[in-house]
């Protein structure tokens, strides 16, 4: 059985800690396939691996107990994978899982697609069946190599413990370098437990130096950008990722562009800069989509012109150019067609281009901007009660500086808080965007509070999405983090309920949940505070204590499942077609439920 | 040729398991056609392999030479002529 010890791993077992610690004098040292990856993984940086032990992966769980690195032990893989994934954004840093072969592995397959969707630079380290057996459908063997094929940056099935001397610094360049994004390691437990005499380490693998930027195609774009009447920039996560927030304010602001943000920009800009026209698309403020109808250049810098912020292609920006910057090459021309791209790292081409360009002012354009954002703004409806979800927000983020770190999960609640909570930096919003997963939020709050532990972590979830990683209430306690759960609590899947409202003639199929879930209990039950708001007799007080208080602690806010997001593109409809409203309805009429 | 549009694609990548399915993967899940297949390791290189690809010449065919070129075990992806491929030298074993 692979549970065994073998001989070999016992006799890496036995090695004195000293000979392992020793790296002054160069000397030939005799190591298990596990303990190199373990060293290798200390040589990196890595101090807190996320994960869940198993079979395939006893080797490198006994060697990691030797170890300086930390682990949390999730409840369920793809809570370790999310877990990681909230390390690794909130430091920019590529962050480590570990799980075992077959379920272990299928398991962790979600939280490695999201980060490849959003960029992420995550290793996840999976244990394999002993290479003799792989191919005999042996116990808890899964093709781990095929399934993290598609949805990873890159992906590697180790063959020998040597090789893991080049595939381990090779994975963290990877996952670093150009547009970051996710490695799968999948090592047999036959190469754990191999012996290899080792003399020099590798250097640890860091991020490949970006392409140099040449001067003319970035004074290129300066010309187009100031012989345009009407432009905009499309800010996106490209941004967040390459530290570029300082100066792509300094650019926008001496150009006296405005710009919209994508759900991954949020915080580039402040809210309330005089220049952020806040978040596009599907979700976006009516004025947003109805100034990119009239700009006439739209400049997108880090984006990818996902669907759900162009809408229907055709129809996006109907009068603007595009210029587009981004890191990518295979995102150029992907969507769209620019009369003009740059392929480098959008930091590098605005460190240039402020160094190159002249102050402009485009008072006409901004007038207009203006004018637009007055008489299209936004509808917060419902910001000043504490049980509808533009005021639940509106109360959590008051009672919090600026110093917390937010995330969400994914639905309604979601959409909530990318349009109004007041981002003011990169990394302060972290939400799963492209694969759009339920149950993102509570792991990767978790990992965000053990990456900065001296800001407050705020989860803002719905009661579909947190029943899909519930578990790790258990590791949030079990870490005592500062971690405070936001149910904003409609007993629904309320933005499936509100597109079968909207599109499907509110034929509601399969969205309440006919057992209702007492998540304060379940909190509880798994060592966590829980309070739901509608017990108390001032809800806003116990709002404030409970997020003022450290520790876990999860606070429940009940909602009507009539609430919408709005506005609303339809999708695959043009960004300009915005539904703004719904009659009530006369049998459910909006306000809070219990 | 079935091909409406012949076009040949001549790539280097690195000779390590798994680039195989890496390429022939990333064309298969964008639901591109890959007509022809031929790879075999550089004669001189034991490090490389060329594979020759044979597919038709669509729009989209630029964009995925990009993300072909994006995969770590690809080195180059150069479109090449059917003259002087492998897929004009073999034709006989095709029938």
């Amino acid at each position: 059985m692979t549970e065994l010890a073998t001989p070999t791993r016992a006799a890496a077992d036995s090695l004195p800690t000293e000979t392992r610690l020793d790296v002054a004098a160069p000397q030939t040292r005799e190591l298990s396939g596990a303990r190199l990856l373990i060293e290798l993984l200390e040589r990196q940086g890595v101090t807190c691996i996320a994960g869940v032990p198993g079979g395939a992966n006893l080797p490198m769980y006994d060697a990691l107990s030797h170890s300086p690195i930390s682990h949390v032990l999730a409840r369920h893989e793809q809570g370790a994978g999310f877990i990681a994934q909230g390390m690794a954004r909130i430091t920019g840093q590529a962050q480590v899982c570990f799980a075992s072969s077959g379920p272990g592995a299928t398991n962790l397959l979600t939280a490695v697609a999201d980060a490849h969707l959003d960029s992420v630079p995550l290793i996840a380290i999976t244990g394999q069946v002993p290479q003799a057996m792989i191919g005999t459908d042996a116990f808890q063997e899964i093709d781990t190599f095929g399934l993290m094929l598609p949805i990873s940056k890159h992906n590697y099935l180790v063959r020998s413990a040597a090789e893991l001397l080049e595939v381990i610094p090779a994975a963290f360049e990877l996952a670093l370098s150009g547009r970051p994004g996710p490695v799968s390691v999948d090592i047999p437990k036959d190469v754990q437990n191999e012996i290899i005499s080792v003399t020099d380490l590798p250097a640890p693998g860091v991020r490949a130096p970006d392409p140099v930027v040449a001067d003319e195609p970035v004074l290129a774009m300066i010309e187009r950008i100031q012989a345009a009447s009407k432009p905009v920039l499309m800010i996106g996560g490209g941004i967040v990722y390459a530290g570029a927030t300082d100066a792509l304010r300094r650019f926008a602001e001496r150009l006296d562009i405005p710009a919209v943000q994508t759900f991954m920009g949020l915080g580039v800009l402040p809210s309330d800069h005089p220049l952020s026209l806040g978040m596009l698309g599907m979700h976006g403020a009516p004025y947003t989509n109805l100034v990119l109808e009239e700009c006439d250049l739209l400049v997108g810098l880090g984006v990818r012109f996902d669907d759900r912020a162009t809408g229907k292609v055709a129809a996006f920006c109907p009068n603007a150019q595009f210029i587009h910057v981004d890191i990518d090459n295979s995102e150029i021309g992907k969507v769209l067609q620019p009369v003009q791209s740059i392929v480098a790292d959008v930091g590098s081409v605005l460190e240039l281009a402020n160094r190159m360009l002249e102050e402009q002012r485009n008072t006409k354009w901004r007038q207009r901007v203006d004018q637009l954002k007055n008489d299209h703004p936004l509808d917060l409806d419902g910001k000043d009660e504490l049980f509808r979800p533009y005021g639940a927000i509106a109360a959590v983020a008051a009672l919090v500086d600026d110093n917390a770190n937010i995330t969400t999960d994914v639905g309604q609640h979601q959409m909530w808080v990318a349009q109004a909570y007041p981002f003011v930096r990169p990394r302060q919003w972290i939400s799963s965007g492209g694969l759009g997963t339920m149950g993102f939020g509570l792991p990767a709050a978790i990992g965000m509070a053990l990456a900065a532990p001296d800001h407050k972590t705020i989860c803002f979830s719905g009661d579909g999405s947190l029943m899909m990683n519930i578990q790790e209430f258990a590791t949030a306690a079990e870490h005592n983090l500062d971690l405070k759960v936001i149910v904003l609590n409609n007993n629904h899947l309320g933005l499936v309920r509100q597109q079968q409202t909207l599109f499907y003639e509110k034929n509601l199929s399969a969205v309440k949940f006919e057992q209702r879930t007492d998540f304060p209990a379940a909190a509880r039950a798994m060592g966590m505070k829980g309070i739901d708001l509608s017990d108390f007799e001032n809800p806003q007080q116990a709002l404030q204590q409970a997020l003022n208080e450290p520790g876990p602690c999860l606070i429940n806010i009940p909602i009507s499942e009539t609430e919408m997001v709005f506005p609303m593109v339809a999708p695959g409809g043009a960004n300009k077609d915005m539904i703004v409203s719904e009659k009530p309805d006369a049998a459910n009429p909006a306000g809070a439920s219990k | 040729m079935s091909v409406a549009n012949p076009a040949i694609l001549k790539l280097t990548v690195r000779n390590h398991p798994g680039v195989m399915s890496h390429v022939c993967g990333l064309f298969a899940r964008r639901a591109y056609n890959l007509e022809g297949i031929m790879v075999r390791p550089v004669r001189d290189n034991k490090q490389l392999s060329r594979m020759w690809l044979l597919v038709n010449e669509e729009e989209r065919l630029q964009q995925l030479i990009r993300q072909t070129e994006k995969l770590v075990d690809v080195i180059c992806v150069e479109p090449h002529a059917m003259e002087g491929s492998a897929f004009e030298a073999t034709q006989e074993y095709f029938v």
